[in-house]
Order: structure tokens, then sequence, then C-alpha cells
């Protein structure tokens, strides 16, 4: 009886270390911030129950609302470039690279490189290279007759999001291109062939064929990367610092999270407030949850389907 | 065997005693305080400051413990919140210091407590000062003056003097450029910048003191002509920036002027060690952005930089107020001096640098506040963040100067009680 109480509990024993982890770094701070965008604050001390008012501040009122939606903005553009990007380019590099042979195997781990590289250290070797007095990019743009296109890429409004975009890009395609590959492997020779003998061109063979099978890889990639993207901060605040420089052009909700939440580290001096930025933190995360689940929900169905 | 075990037992025997007796042993009867600040970098010349200190206070041992700049509020905040945190703390100015003090963290200090304040003059405790209840937190460090620096070398090789109206100030600019030089190192990537730029520039268009202290006093608002004739003068600098300027960061700026590439940049006083460190040769002359006419003008925007204050939880609070003492002395303050390379803000204070020195009387000459960080950095959104951000679009073209003053008054009406009425 007793020993089998003990073997009933006993799985307990072995997941007690990663749930307690969990709850104290997770679940915990995750509840707390909750708990805190129900009350009103004063600089660092937390005052009256205050309900909704936080959210509705947030969500209605001037100036936050402009920046709310702004940031939001940037995410969605954030989210649907890289997207993009890693779904034709991505895509296709991982077809390519399918092929094996030396050479590409050595094409595959020169893609993968970046991704292995912490964030700040991606953002520090941009930051040099976009220079617009220093910076290698503008120089070689003039060296090949671009010299019209030099610009201040991190300073200009319109092309500061675009350029960290992209450059976030680098740094994470390798990451979609080792999946896809993954998954391209997983499909078996046997289709391609059948596909061929029926006199099947590359491209029927591989909108046909390939992409049909590798839709749920790319539909759990499109989530990670949403999740991802939807969380963005460390690239921008190393490149840009929390104040969403220059004029909000590259906010996202991360930055406007943290300048809100902590004060904004790059004017200095300034006082967070607590109850705003967790009812934003709130709002994100229920936002991240959300859409993740749909898209879970839609790719399985798919599978089903098929 | 036996014996080896015996010995084993003997040493930690041994290691147990040491640890327990000797700390007790090494400061019989002293008091050890905890210091915090952010200036990692000037840990040495803290080191000599505290042993000036303990030569006099032999009871007292006082440990330096700096944290990383960036990460410093957050630090200091938690620990206080937490009922911890060090005896003694460098606290920032403004807005920085007073959430604290409003959470009632630190201990008030006053001419009875600390003499050395009743020689302070009133502008400079405004650093230190709670605006709720009217009493001061802090003994200020260090002053900061906005003016422009410029390279003597350049200056003197092409013949060039130190303009007296804004129209000379602008040609000297166009001569700079047309003699490869870049003339203003300032940048726009970094928003804070641009407002020590404000800084340096609009006082001397918006009428310095007087405009300033009626828009604190909320007698009149940021959409008075005055302050959006101050925004359209700064425009007139942009041809006279680096190349693609909005893309150029604090650090870019220092490197331009440090390496003789620029040849002025509007700044704080606490550039010059940092430039002289950079470049040995250098030879760094100021004067303050001209107005209009020969006369207008001439001012130089001044600042607290930040405070020491006492933590209200500290177990020795007696010995703090000991230590908070001699940082009030002009002894400190010309150890301070001359060590850092920085303006003390104790008063009596000469410093030994003759740029400083020259900031110094430019500064007494004729001052006026650093408009945000003094008046308006209390609250979010704060009018540093405001006015730096919408600079940027200012200098992108995004925005109209009217439109900057509009954005500027309106988010600060959100909490600044005068112009709420």
């Amino acid at each position: 009886m007793l020993e089998r109480l003990f073997r009933r509990r006993v799985y307990w024993l072995f997941l007690a270390p990663a749930l307690i982890v969990y709850t104290v770094f997770m679940v915990y701070p995750l509840l707390s911030s909750f708990g805190y965008s129900f009350f009103q604050w004063d600089g660092y001390i937390r005052e009256g129950f205050s309900g909704l008012t936080n959210y509705a501040k947030v969500l209605f009122e001037r100036p936050y609302s402009d920046r709310l939606v702004g940031a939001l903005k940037h995410n969605v553009m954030f989210f649907t470039l890289t997207f993009a990007i890693q779904t034709t380019f991505g895509l296709f590099l991982a077809v390519m690279l399918n092929r094996g042979g030396k050479f590409l195997r050595a094409c595959q781990v020169a893609y993968f490189a970046p991704y292995t590289l912490s964030l700040v250290v991606v953002g520090f070797l941009w930051l040099l290279l976009l220079n617009p007095t220093w910076g290698q990019v503008n120089k070689i743009l003039a060296a090949i007759g671009l010299g019209r296109f030099a610009r201040p890429w991190l300073g200009d409004m319109a092309t500061a999001l675009p350029t960290i975009i992209l450059v976030n890009a680098w740094r994470w395609l390798g990451f979609p291109i080792t999946v896809y590959l993954a998954g391209l492997h997983g499909i078996p020779e046997e289709l391609h062939e059948a596909a061929r003998v029926d006199g099947a061109t590359s491209w029927q063979a591989f909108r046909n064929v390939t992409l049909p099978l590798l839709a749920p890889t790319i539909g759990m990639v499109s989530i990670l990367t949403f999740i991802y993207d939807f969380n963005a901060f460390e690239l921008i605040f190393v490149m840009q610092g929390s104040s969403g420089s220059p004029f909000y052009a590259t906010d996202v909700l991360g930055t406007f999270f943290y300048r809100t939440a902590f004060g904004d580290s790059t004017t200095g001096g300034e006082v967070g407030q607590v109850g705003l930025g967790s009812a934003i933190a709130v709002l994100m995360f229920l936002l991240v949850c959300a859409a993740s689940i749909v898209g879970v929900w839609l790719i399985r169905r798919r599978e089903v389907e098929m | 065997m036996r014996m080896s075990r015996l010995l084993a037992a003997c040493l930690v025997c041994t290691a147990f005693l040491a640890v327990a007796i000797g700390p007790a042993a090494g400061a019989a009867g002293k008091t050890e305080l905890t210091f915090w600040s952010w200036r990692t970098e000037d840990i040495d010349a803290y080191g000599k400051f505290i042993k000036v200190f303990e030569a006099k206070n032999p009871d007292i041992a006082v440990k330096f413990i700096p944290y990383k700049n960036t990460e410093y509020n957050t630090i200091l905040a938690t620990a206080l919140q937490g009922g911890t945190g060090p005896d003694i703390a460098q606290l920032r100015s403004y807005g920085g210091m007073e959430a604290l003090a409003a959470a009632g963290y630190l201990v008030p200090l006053d001419a009875t407590t600390v003499p050395g304040l009743a020689s302070f003059p009133k502008d400079l405790l405004k650093g230190a000062t709670n605006r709720h209840d009217g009493k001061v937190y802090g003994v200020p460090f260090a002053i900061q003056t906005i003016q422009v620096l410029y390279n003597k070398a350049v200056f003197d090789k092409l013949g060039l003097k130190e303009p007296t109206t804004w129209d000379e100030f602008l040609k000297l600019g166009a001569t700079l450029k047309e003699k490869g030089y870049v003339p203003l190192a300032n940048g726009g990537k970094d928003g804070w910048t641009l407002e020590t730029l404000f800084g340096g520039v609009a006082p001397n268009f918006y009428g310095g003191n007087d405009f300033a202290d009626a828009v604190i006093a909320g007698k009149t608002t940021f959409n008075d002509p005055r302050f959006i004739h101050a925004l359209k003068k700064m425009l007139e600098l942009r041809p006279y920036m680096p190349p693609s300027f909005m893309g150029v960061g604090y650090t870019d700026m220092q490197m331009m002027f440090a390496q003789e590439m620029a040849a002025m940049m509007i700044a704080g006083s606490y550039e010059v060690g940092t430039f002289e460190r950079l470049n040995p040769n250098i030879k760094i002359g100021v004067f303050p952005v001209p107005g209009e006419k020969a006369g207008d003008g001439g001012y130089v925007a001044v600042y607290v930089d930040g405070s020491y204050g006492i933590n209200a939880a500290s177990k020795h609070r007696e010995q703090a107020l000991r230590f908070i003492n001699f940082l009030a002395t002009v002894e400190y303050g010309q150890m301070f001096a001359d060590e850092l390379s920085q303006p003390s803000a104790v008063p009596g204070v000469k410093p030994n640098h003759p740029v400083l020195a020259e900031m110094l009387s430019l500064a007494e000459k004729k001052s006026t506040p650093h408009l945000m960080l003094v008046g308006f950095r209390f609250e979010q959104p704060s009018g540093s963040t405001l006015l730096q951000t919408n600079l940027q679009g200012m200098f992108s073209d995004k925005l109209t100067a009217e439109q900057v003053a509009a954005e500027i008054q309106s988010g600060l009406a959100k909490w600044y009680k005068p112009f709420q009425k």
C-alpha cells in the first residue's frame, strides 16, 4: 500500500527541480506583474487598487495609446518582414543545401554561425559597420559607385527599423534553414522519384510534393518567429537604446514596456511607472499567447486533414 | 594515514578560528560603512578620498562599492525597497533622487546635522531637494555646465576667434567646413545629446532665466513664441553638423572631437577629462553660445550632477553623518575637482584645471538652469524624454518647431501641476 503510494508519487521528486525553477522564475513573476497592473504606483511605492485604470490609460489615453499602436505596428512589421525573408530566401537556401555535397555543407555551417553569436555582439558589430562616419557599409557603397545611397542607416527614420530587421534576419536565418533542412530530410525519397516518373518538373515536384509535406515545419518555425519577434527587445536596445530612437521609429512593445516600467535609461534619471509597465507586459503576454494558440491549432487541423 | 587525518582536522580547526577571530580582531571597535556609487571608473580616486577620511576618523572604515552606471538606479531602488542597501549612496539629481526621498528611504539633512550645507547656494541644493516637503536629502558633489568646447590648435592655425554674435558663430562654421573640418561634432542618433545641444543653444534665444523661471512656475507654456523661436534657431546649426548627423551617436561625437576631425562640440563640462585621456595633445578652449547681438546670450546651462545621501535604514547613522559632513568640506571638494577633473559642487573650490576654471567663471557670469533636467524630469513622460525624441523628429524634418512645442506641452500637462490649471 505504502509502496504503491510512493511509486505513484515518486515522479514528483523528479519533476520538482524543474517545476520549482519554473514556478519561481516564470509563473511567479508572471502572476505578480499581473497583480501589479491593477494597482496605482507612486514611483516604487504601491498605492491603492485601481482596477483597470492602467489598461484604460495604455489603450485609450494619449500619448500612451499612440505609442502602443506605433510599437504594435513595428512589431507586426518586424514579424512580417522576417517571415517573408525566411519563407522565401531561407526556404530557397534550405532546398539548395538539401542537395548535399561538401561545399554546401560548409555553406550550411556558415549560415548557421551568426545564430550562435549573442545578440549584443551582433548589435555592436553592425553598429560599427553601419556607422556613417567610420562604418564599412557606406564606404563600400561609395567604392562601387553607389555613394548616393549612403545614409545614416540607423538615424534615418525611414531606414532605421528595416535595417534592424535585416540585421536580425542575418543572425536568425540559420535557425529556420536548419529546421527546414531537418524537415526536408524527413521527406521520403520515393515520393520525389514517383513525381519524377510521372514527369513532374522540379518546380512541380517542389510545389506539390515538398511544400505540402514541409508545411507543418514552416508553420512551427513561423510560430516561433512570431513569439520571438513580438518579444523583440535586445537587438533594438543595444543598437538604439530604449527610447525608440529616432523619434519612435524603432519603438517596439518591448522597448515601450521597458521604458515605461523602469524609466528611460537612455534619457536618465526618469522614474518608472510599474503599474502602466505591468499592464503593457500583460497585454503583450495575452497577445502572444492567444496568437500562438491559434497558430498551433491551425497547424494541428491541417495535419489531421493530411 | 591517521597522522594526516589529525593534521587535516587541525588545519580545519585553525581555519575556523581564523575566520571567526580574524575580522573581529582586525577591526576592534571599527564601524564599517558601505558606500554605493555608479562611478566604476572613479574607484581609485574614491579610494584616495576615503583614506583621507579614515586617517581623521580611525574608528570608521568606508567600503566603496560601484555598480554599472545604467543599472545603478534599479539596483539602489530595489535594495532600499527591501530595507537593505548601503549606509551612504550616491544619488541622481532632481527627479531621480526625489522618488527615493519621497518613499522615505533617505535621511533628511540640514545645516544642524551637516553644517557645510549652509554655504551651498539654493539653486544647487534644488538638485537634492524633495519638492514635496522642501527638505534636502543629499550633499551635491558635482555640477556640470554646457557650452561650446573648441580645438584651440585648429582655431589658431586658421586664425579664427571666439564669436560674439550668432552670425559670427555661423560664419565660423562655414569657414571651418570650407577648410575640411566638421565644424560641430554634435549628432542626433542618441537623443540625449540633442538635449545637451538644446541646453547650449536655446537659452540664448528663449531669453535665459526669464523664460525658464516663468515656464517652471507655470506662468507661461512651451507654446510660448520665445521657446519656438529658440527651437528654430537650433535648426540653423544643421549645415555645420557632421554629414549624416542623424546617424552620429555619442561616442562618434567624442571621437570626432578628440581626434581633431571636428573643431567644435556643444557639450558638457564632463567631456574635458575624456578628451584629454583620448588625446593628450588636445588643447581645449571654451566659449558660451552667443546670442543675436553681442552681449545677448552667452548663457551657460548649469545643473547638479548628483549628491551623496544617507540610507534611512542604516544602522550607523551617526558615523554616516560624519562621513557626509566630510563630503561637504572644501577640502573634499578640492580633492574631487583635482582628482577627477570635474567641477565640484562645494562652494569655494577653485579647480586647478584651467579649462574647468574657465567654465566655472563663465557660469558665474551668466548661468541658467538646464531646463528639462532641473524643472521637468520628475515623472513620465519627462520633459527630457519629450524634448529628446521630438527634437529627433524636428531634425529629421518630421515635425515643425511648433509641433515639437505642442507635443512637449501636452505631454508635461499629464503630470506637471502648474500646467494643469
